[in-house]
């Protein structure tokens, strides 16, 4: 009975063990992998067509889901906050809250969940094939290193990429809540634009959240090229990174998202 | 796809990203709005800001001239210093009155300007001395119940019956609504 229990606590024990160490060894491995990606950054940049070509794909081939999905966004923002502060009187504010909103926290995070399970599993899902194929072991033995070749022009298309569809994504999300709020529920589009232009300071409110979208640029290719590096080279292996890289790059934008909100407005008003 | 293809429409994405982020700095935020021109500083004290901030709005006339930039203590007189930041556009006589103002019951509070007569203006590094503080409105309730509760008992003394003591509150209701209405 005694060595039951033991046996048993004993087993728990070493799985808990086991998930801190191997979840220490991840971190340092990811850790090292960013170093190798930064420190061969320089290589990779020297033939920037390929970091072009990355920014085509995350960036360029993302446009559509992001402008569409700001556009709705600030649509349904501008219809849900017309109706809250339609009661105190304030629907003259919408302006304010739809591009606050938008500008702060909504841009910047929803284009980076699109983003992140757009381009990140396409991104994971490439490398990991080229893993499976043997790609990158035939580029070491070319004496080609695949961290300059293949990943470092993900990682950087991905960051540059970023910043500019949050952008993209704010700036439509607000046209999008000036179609609702001034063409459609009739409210004056002087009051909109300029309650908006009185409202939102360049300082800290459009540069925060174009901080954010680069944290989050970055922590998403760089959790989508681990993952793809990583990857067991099988098509189940390939399979579940994929789905590894979208989950724990939504986790991190959203947890990111919340850190930097509470050092960004902690003192600002 | 080829790279001068592929070079295209990244120079485009890019392109219209930035104008995106132009959009958003200057439509929507104010960037350049009271940042272009320098303007002036002056300062003036007042006895209790309430709840002013930093970049509020200094208004005269309704119309905004200029921001809060700095709000400190002067450790002498325990004033509250606030240096605003006017659009030179504007000028103003040095006998202007600032007051601090509350737009609507629960709206933001700003700096209103109400310029006299002077023929020589406010310059860069000046002080209006003519101010009036923010109106607290938990030392007006104290004050009125304080007032309210000096007249019971001065009542009480002197005609010494109960009746008129239920009929306080009606009359206090009524000072509320005249006060309210001020």
């Amino acid at each position: 009975m005694s060595a039951d229990v033991a046996g048993a606590l004993s087993y728990w024990l070493r799985r808990l063990g086991g998930g801190v160490t191997g979840a220490i060894g991840q971190l340092g491995y990811s850790t090292r992998f960013l170093l190798a990606v930064l420190w061969q950054t320089p290589a990779a940049f020297r033939r920037i067509h390929l970091t072009l070509r990355e920014v085509y794909f995350a960036g360029v081939l993302s446009l559509v889901i992001i402008l569409m999905s700001g556009l709705f966004v600030g649509m349904v923002l501008s219809l849900q906050g017309y109706e809250t502060l339609k009661r105190y009187g304030a629907d003259e504010q919408l302006g304010i809250l739809v591009a606050l909103a938008l500008v702060r926290e909504l841009g910047p995070v929803i284009a980076g969940l699109l983003f992140a399970s757009r381009a990140g599993s396409a991104i994971t899902a490439e490398i990991g094939l080229m893993k499976t194929t043997e790609q990158l072991a035939a580029m070491e033995m070319m004496a080609v290193n695949p961290i300059a070749r293949v990943v470092a022009p993900r990682f950087w298309g991905g960051v540059i990429s970023m910043p500019l569809l949050a952008a993209l994504f704010s700036a439509f999300g607000i046209f999008g809540g000036y179609v609702v709020g001034v063409r459609l529920i009739g409210i004056d589009a002087g009051a909109y634009w300029g309650q908006m232009h009185a409202g939102v300071d360049f300082w800290p409110d459009v540069t925060n959240g174009i901080i954010k979208s680069f944290v989050f640029g970055a922590a998403v290719s760089l959790i989508a090229v681990f993952e793809g590096f990583d990857a067991k080279p099988t098509a189940e292996g390939v399979a579940s990174a994929t789905t590894r890289t979208v989950v724990i790059s939504s986790l991190a934008i959203l947890a990111l998202d919340f850190v930097m909100t509470v050092f960004m407005f902690r003192g600002a008003r | 796809m080829n790279r001068s293809t592929i070079d295209l429409w990244v120079g485009i994405f890019v392109a219209i990203g930035f104008g995106a982020i132009l959009f958003l700095a200057l439509k929507v935020g104010n960037l350049l709005t009271l940042d272009r021109s320098p303007g002036y500083r002056i300062e003036a004290s007042f006895e209790n800001i309430g709840g002013l901030k930093l970049r509020a709005a200094v208004k005269a006339a309704g119309v905004v001239v200029g921001r809060v930039e700095r709000v400190r203590l002067d450790p002498k007189t325990y004033d509250a210093v606030v240096t605003m930041r006017m659009d030179s556009e504007y000028q103003f006589s040095k006998d202007t009155i600032a007051a601090i103002n509350t737009s609507g019951l629960l709206g933001e509070v700003y700096i209103g300007l109400d310029a006299g007569g002077d023929p020589e203006m406010l310059k860069d590094g000046d002080r209006i001395t003519k101010t009036q503080s923010a109106v607290v409105i938990e030392k007006l309730i104290s004050q009125f119940l304080f007032e309210k509760a000096s007249e019971g008992s001065s009542k009480d003394q002197g005609a010494a019956q109960p009746a008129p003591a239920a009929r306080a509150p009606e009359g206090a209701k009524a000072k509320a609504t005249e006060g309210a209405k001020k």
